[in-house]
């Protein structure tokens, strides 16, 4: 086995585009989660409304900058329509309105009936042209060291990303540490108290729900630009489980977790599965047990026992505070 | 036993019973094909000299003309979604595709080394029409077998629901693991091959003993440790995602269906067309369902389960052993689940990910029948069935998603607690 193009190839995923969008997306997850007690199962509905509220909009002959506000907003929309009719019940009712609407809203989307708009199952392409022309960097020219390496395409993804989530975590800050931030930690830790200092909470609550589902938006733009594509398959309910794992890792309820954890779960997620594919070629009863395929999705089954094991041992992840953490009740 | 001893103990025993599980086969290289045969009555002629073309981003892949045997196969490049496409100007006089819309298939899945197979049914020159009577007649009996399957699924749910407050994510992975299990004791080539209606018994059991298993092993210790229902919510989303992902690895992703009464040719009462498989399953889960209220009403455990659902505490200080119960329910919902599981695979194919398929509507059905209550569940069931079957009426096939969903807000936005349920447990 090849170790340094292993650990080379998993700090390139680490630091890539799709590390940036997964943090962002985090973000917006631990701000409804983290901070709001929110538990919202269909987080990545909200990425896809966003890059196909993008997509559809520059399709239609909007420019990019247009079309991305377009796609934020069409995400903090959907928060709106899951929050109205569940937020003001118990908590379990966000959760699986939210579980169902993600898969619904996929399998809407790819539907021959919203064809003519969503383009199916082969999606929309080739909206982000503009975007790659702001490129200041030839964009096959090599940049890095030794094997090290990015295209100039790529570094200016990544750039981009890493530049959003910066801002997106300043942004965050400034809120929660705003009197409306106090607010909603008030709720998470005891809502009736909340109640009885004539706050709204279900106004409050909704309205984190739909910032981080605008916030969860740019994360699905940043993916749909960095493919230029958008496909409803590239939206699967997995991705917000991983999305979970990244948040608790890092530490639910703290500004700089999802960004730490989507950093470290990327690392975990590429070595293990470097690991098991290797093992499945040269370990002889590995080979015999699984496929190559089924050994590329062991790391998926490691996502899963993962997100338990952090929630039963260690729910303040590496960053949190157990005291702000022990969700209890509702 | 120490609590960790616990926690390794139940991935011991969770992997195992899906190990036992056949694995999966993958074969190098890609392709799509399939068998053109011409069904005429009972008689099965292969059709020769047909093209088939493979499409890609409205690229053509490949195409294929079908063998004297009817056999034909395009290969491609890789896993990906292919449009498959029957050129109809090259079948033969006297042969038609029996659903003109079927011609062309827009949404062709293609796993990695996967040899995928598709069908195209051909009939006689001439489509038969079918009346709008029959049609309905037709999707209301489907509705009423889809029904059944989510009122067997939904009722463990909405039980445990009741006596513990968890909304189990994870109850659609025991749905996959009865139908799973129903394989293995049926269709496997390593399994003991008994007929399917053998085969559940022991699926039931597997499903049972699961969910006994996780109580012990996982919600019990939890509730000890005084872990939130978040928290608890949070884990068994996380247990579903890992056993989904479990049943991938050792099942493989392809649909397999039970080889008894796969195929079943239809019958007709009063002129409608149904398949005898759709009655047994309504008439079986009528039948167990029916049980379930019995043991509800009639029995010690039963009443003691309503009266946990009602107040746990009150329950506890009147002498009923909350924890002894609260394990009657999961062995409960296993079975059940499990047993809902081989119905839907029998009535369709097993598949990794079929619970969570399943998942939506059995949460519509709980949520339209009032969570935690069993009957609300079972009523919740039938008309979340027959709805979303009746709305192919009006809508395409693939919006029965959609159609749950919107039953599950519409209900959430009219009257939250349900139809059976009542206001107090919803806010």
């Amino acid at each position: 086995m090849d170790w340094s193009s292993v650990l080379i190839d998993g700090l390139l995923a680490t630091i890539g585009p799709i590390t940036a969008a997964y943090a962002i997306s985090a973000i917006g997850l631990n701000l409804q989660f983290g901070y709001a007690g929110l538990l919202n199962f269909g987080h990545v509905a909200f990425m896809l409304v966003g890059a196909y509220g993008m997509g559809i909009a520059v399709q239609f002959g909007a420019p990019l900058w247009l079309g991305v506000i377009v796609g934020i907003l069409a995400a903090a929309l959907l928060g709106l329509l899951l929050g109205i009719p569940t937020l003001r019940l118990r908590a379990d009712y966000l959760a699986i309105t939210t579980i169902a609407a993600a898969e619904a809203i996929r399998l809407l989307v790819r539907s021959s009936w919203a064809q003519p708009l969503t383009n199916g199952v082969f999606g929309i392409q080739g909206f982000a042209d503009s975007f790659f022309a702001l490129n200041p960097f030839p964009a096959s020219k090599i940049y890095g060291i030794g094997s090290f390496v990015v295209t100039g395409r790529k570094l200016w993804v990544m750039i981009v990303g890493w530049a959003l989530v910066a801002l997106i975590t300043l942004l965050v800050y400034r809120l929660i540490h705003s009197p409306w931030g106090r607010v909603l930690k008030a709720i998470r830790e005891d809502e009736d108290a909340t109640t009885s200092l004539g706050k709204n909470v279900f106004a409050y609550k909704l309205q984190a729900l739909m910032i981080g589902g605008a916030i969860a938006g740019i994360a699905g733009i940043l993916l749909a630009v960095e493919q230029q594509n958008v496909t409803p398959d590239a939206y699967l309910p997995k991705i917000t489980f991983i999305l979970y794992v990244i948040v608790i890792l890092g530490g639910a309820g703290t500004i700089l977790g999802p960004i730490v954890g989507a950093i470290a779960f990327q690392f975990m997620f590429f070595t293990i599965d470097a690991l098991m594919v290797n093992a499945q070629s040269s370990i002889p009863w590995v080979g015999d047990l699984l496929t190559p395929a089924a050994a590329g999705q062991v790391k998926l089954v490691f996502v899963g026992i993962g997100m338990m094991l952090l929630m039963i041992f260690r729910p303040q992840g590496i960053l949190g505070n157990r005291e702000e953490v022990l969700i209890d009740e509702r | 036993m120490s609590r960790r001893a616990r926690f390794a103990w139940f991935w011991l025993a969770a992997i195992t019973i899906v190990v036992m599980t056949p694995f999966a086969s993958f074969a190098a290289g890609e392709s799509i094909g399939g068998t053109l045969i011409q069904k005429l009555g009972d008689e099965k002629l292969p059709v020769e000299g047909v093209t088939v073309t493979v499409i890609q981003d409205g690229a053509d892949v490949g195409s294929g003309e079908s063998g004297a045997d009817g056999k034909w196969q395009v290969p491609v490049d890789g896993a990906g979604v292919y449009q498959v496409r029957l050129e109809t100007s090259t079948l033969p006089d006297g042969v038609a595709l029996t659903d003109p819309e079927k011609g062309e298939l827009s949404d062709v899945k293609v796993r990695e080394g996967q040899a995928k197979k598709v069908i195209f049914p051909l009939g006689e020159g001439t489509v038969s029409t079918v009346s709008t009577y029959s049609r309905i007649g037709a999707l209301f009996i489907a509705g009423l077998k889809l029904g059944a399957i989510i009122a067997l699924s939904a009722v463990g749910l909405s039980l445990v629901f009741g006596v513990t407050g968890l909304v189990n994510f994870a109850h659609a992975e025991m749905v996959t693991l009865g139908a799973v299990a129903a394989y293995f004791f049926h269709g496997s080539p390593v399994g003991p091959q008994w007929p399917i209606v053998i085969a559940i018994i022991p699926a039931v059991l597997v499903g049972a003993g699961f969910g006994w298993l996780q109580e012990r092993a996982l919600w019990r210790p939890l509730r000890h440790r005084q872990t939130g229902l978040v928290a608890m919510m949070v884990v068994s989303i996380g247990l579903s995602f890992a056993a989904r992902y479990l049943f991938l690895i050792f099942f493989g992703g392809e649909p397999r269906a039970y080889p008894d009464f796969a195929g079943q040719p239809p019958i007709h009462l009063l002129g409608i067309s149904m398949v005898p498989k759709q009655l047994a399953t309504i008439v079986v889960s009528l039948i167990v369902l029916a049980g379930v209220g019995l043991f509800l009403q009639r029995s010690r455990s039963g009443t003691a389960m309503r009266a946990v659902s009602d107040d746990p505490d009150l329950a506890e200080s009147s002498g009923i052993n909350v924890n002894r119960i609260i394990l009657i329910t999961w062995v409960l919902a296993g079975g059940l689940a499990a047993l809902g599981g081989v119905l839907f695979g029998l009535n369709e194919a097993v598949q990794w990910d079929m619970g969570f398929k399943l998942l939506l509507l059995i949460f519509a059905a709980v949520v339209l029948g009032g969570l935690g209550t069993a009957y609300g569940a079972m009523v919740g069931g039938f008309v979340v069935g027959v709805a979303v079957e009746m709305s192919t009426l009006v809508f395409p096939n693939e919006l029965k998603a959609a159609v749950g969903l919107a039953v599950l807000i519409i209900m959430l936005l009219i009257k939250p607690q349900g139809l059976l349920g009542s206001k107090e447990r919803i806010g």
